[in-house]
């Protein structure tokens, strides 16, 4: 087991799990809103000091995790830290680390939940360039008082057409959250997402 | 050193993640009920646990904190879980609704306005408003999956029937984004306009029943009603005794053996500010007003 498994975790794990799931619930509660991650997990590269602590947070040995890109390091230090597994099976993973520029196409493959239990979906982490100053897009939905605009950067193509079709299978769906660097932007099943 | 007697907030980190995780699903699917594994909790079922479990998963050491009752800080169950978290956490307490991050409530919602930064919690009995017209979960989750729910517009066609008016005046059952049928919660049915696009983000917790559901901000939340019997909330023909407040929710005080009585606000806190700025109410009924004296309108 190499040092970069074991270090970077929560300095304190009970208010730092606390602090990254509240900022995780005001950004799911309010979407659109950029959730502060800083200071909490330094996961090893790529993965961003966000998704770490998302991943710290809320993953354990009930939540496999499926991971797009072979982070092999990143891999054993969110098991280390969780205990979650590293699964191949899309259809079974509760959390999904996508790649940069992930394709879309790919993500039917992750559970959407059932019409009974609709819960029993992947939370899909993306990694971005930057939440801000990128592809223009306008957000409605419940947790948003008219609309809201964002402006991610590094987004992929088929994005927009994909989150609609996502939206439109509601209540079954998977939520998705944009992660970059210390920040987070959570895009619930709920959200209309429209392109200016 | 001792090693503390309990961890944080009193639950093991691992039962707050399968918590949380159950809290952000919920908020992902408005007024969904999810499932949740549910702890024994050192109160008995009926007083919270649910509650007391979300607000055991969400809280942090700057959060502050205040539990009410039926509106009422002073009560044992407010008085006891306030304690219990003072206790396990350590977090500040309050009374004062504006001053709170987290409320955690039985069966009101304060009267003030709730803002953007604040968390209610509610603390609900039987989570699934179908329970007592279908008793099977197997049959209710398909009911919910299929959007089917005419058996709560027969019921509320049935209070019609009987009574002439729809006679629910509590668990007012509502329709979530024009989606789920949800239950509010033993809430009075004046509160329930106040579920409708609150600012605040709200959250359910049923213990006994192990569900979580939640309302984000924001979210279109309508009382379900007929044409011909559009819904209302109750009304009272007079101001509250103390405060003089009127168009709130009040609790009817019983003040002697000979049918004297008073109606008071429910939220002590709303009551109490509006004492502290100077209003006053007609107080204590003079003996010998009856009852009958006056038909309260409480449908």
């Amino acid at each position: 087991m190499s040092l970069t498994t074991v270090d970077g975790g929560f300095a304190e794990p009970v208010f730092g799990s606390q602090r990254a799931f509240r900022a995780l619930m005001d950004a799911f509660a309010r979407p659109g809103s950029v959730a502060d991650l800083s200071d909490l997990a330094v996961p090893p590269a790529p993965m961003s000091p966000a998704a770490g602590a998302i991943l710290l947070s809320l993953a354990d040995a009930d939540t496999p995790v499926f991971f797009e890109t072979d982070m092999l390091d990143a891999k054993a230090w969110v098991g280390f830290h969780t205990g979650a597994t590293a699964t191949t099976d899309a259809p079974s993973a509760r959390f999904v680390h996508l790649a940069d520029n992930s394709d879309c196409t790919g993500w039917s493959r992750f559970a959407v939940g059932t019409a009974e239990y609709p819960d029993r979906s992947a939370t899909l982490l993306l990694p971005v360039a930057d939440l801000r100053g990128g592809q223009h897009l306008t957000l409605s939905g419940p947790g948003i008082e008219t609309t809201t605009d964002i402006g991610p950067q590094g987004l992929p193509a088929c994005f927009a057409d994909f989150m609609a079709a996502n939206r439109a299978g509601f209540p079954l769906g998977f939520d998705l959250v944009l992660v970059s660097g210390d920040e987070a932007l959570a895009l619930p099943r709920t959200t209309r997402i429209q392109e200016a | 050193m001792s090693l503390p007697a309990y961890n944080f907030a009193y639950l093991d980190e691992q039962t707050k993640c399968m918590i949380r995780r159950a809290i952000l699903k919920g908020i992902a699917i408005p007024g969904y009920q999810v499932p949740f594994a549910s702890r024994e909790m050192p109160m008995p079922y009926g007083w919270g646990t649910g509650g007391v479990q979300v607000t055991a998963a969400i809280l942090g050491p700057d959060d502050v904190l205040k539990v009410i009752d039926q509106g009422a800080d002073d009560t044992t169950n407010a008085v006891s879980i306030r304690a219990f978290f003072a206790k396990t956490a350590n977090v500040a307490t309050t009374t004062k609704t504006a001053e709170a991050t987290i409320i955690q409530t039985r069966h009101r919602i304060p009267e003030e306005r709730l803002q953007a930064h604040q968390t209610i919690v509610f603390q609900v009995p039987i989570p699934e408003p179908l329970r007592f017209l279908e008793p099977r979960e197997t049959e209710t989750r398909v009911m919910h999956g299929l959007e089917e729910y005419g058996l709560v517009h027969v019921k509320l066609y049935e209070d019609i029937a009987q009574h002439g008016h729809i006679a629910t005046t509590y668990a007012y059952p509502v329709k979530v984004e024009g989606r789920y049928v949800m239950d509010p919660s033993p809430i009075p049915k004046f509160d329930n306009p106040k579920l409708d696009r609150s600012p605040a983000l709200q959250l359910f917790g049923a213990g006994r029943e192990k569900r979580i559901y939640a309302l984000p901000p924001f979210t279109q939340v309508t009382s379900l009603d007929f044409e011909d019997h559009p819904f209302t909330v109750q009304t009272f023909s007079r101001p509250c005794a103390l405060c003089n407040a009127t168009g709130v929710y009040m609790d009817e005080v019983v003040t002697d053996d000979r049918g004297g009585r008073m109606f008071v606000c429910s939220d002590t806190d709303h009551c109490e500010t509006r004492q502290a700025d100077g209003h006053t109410g007609p107080g204590l009924p003079q003996l010998g007003e009856h009852a009958s004296s006056e038909q309260e309108t409480t449908r």
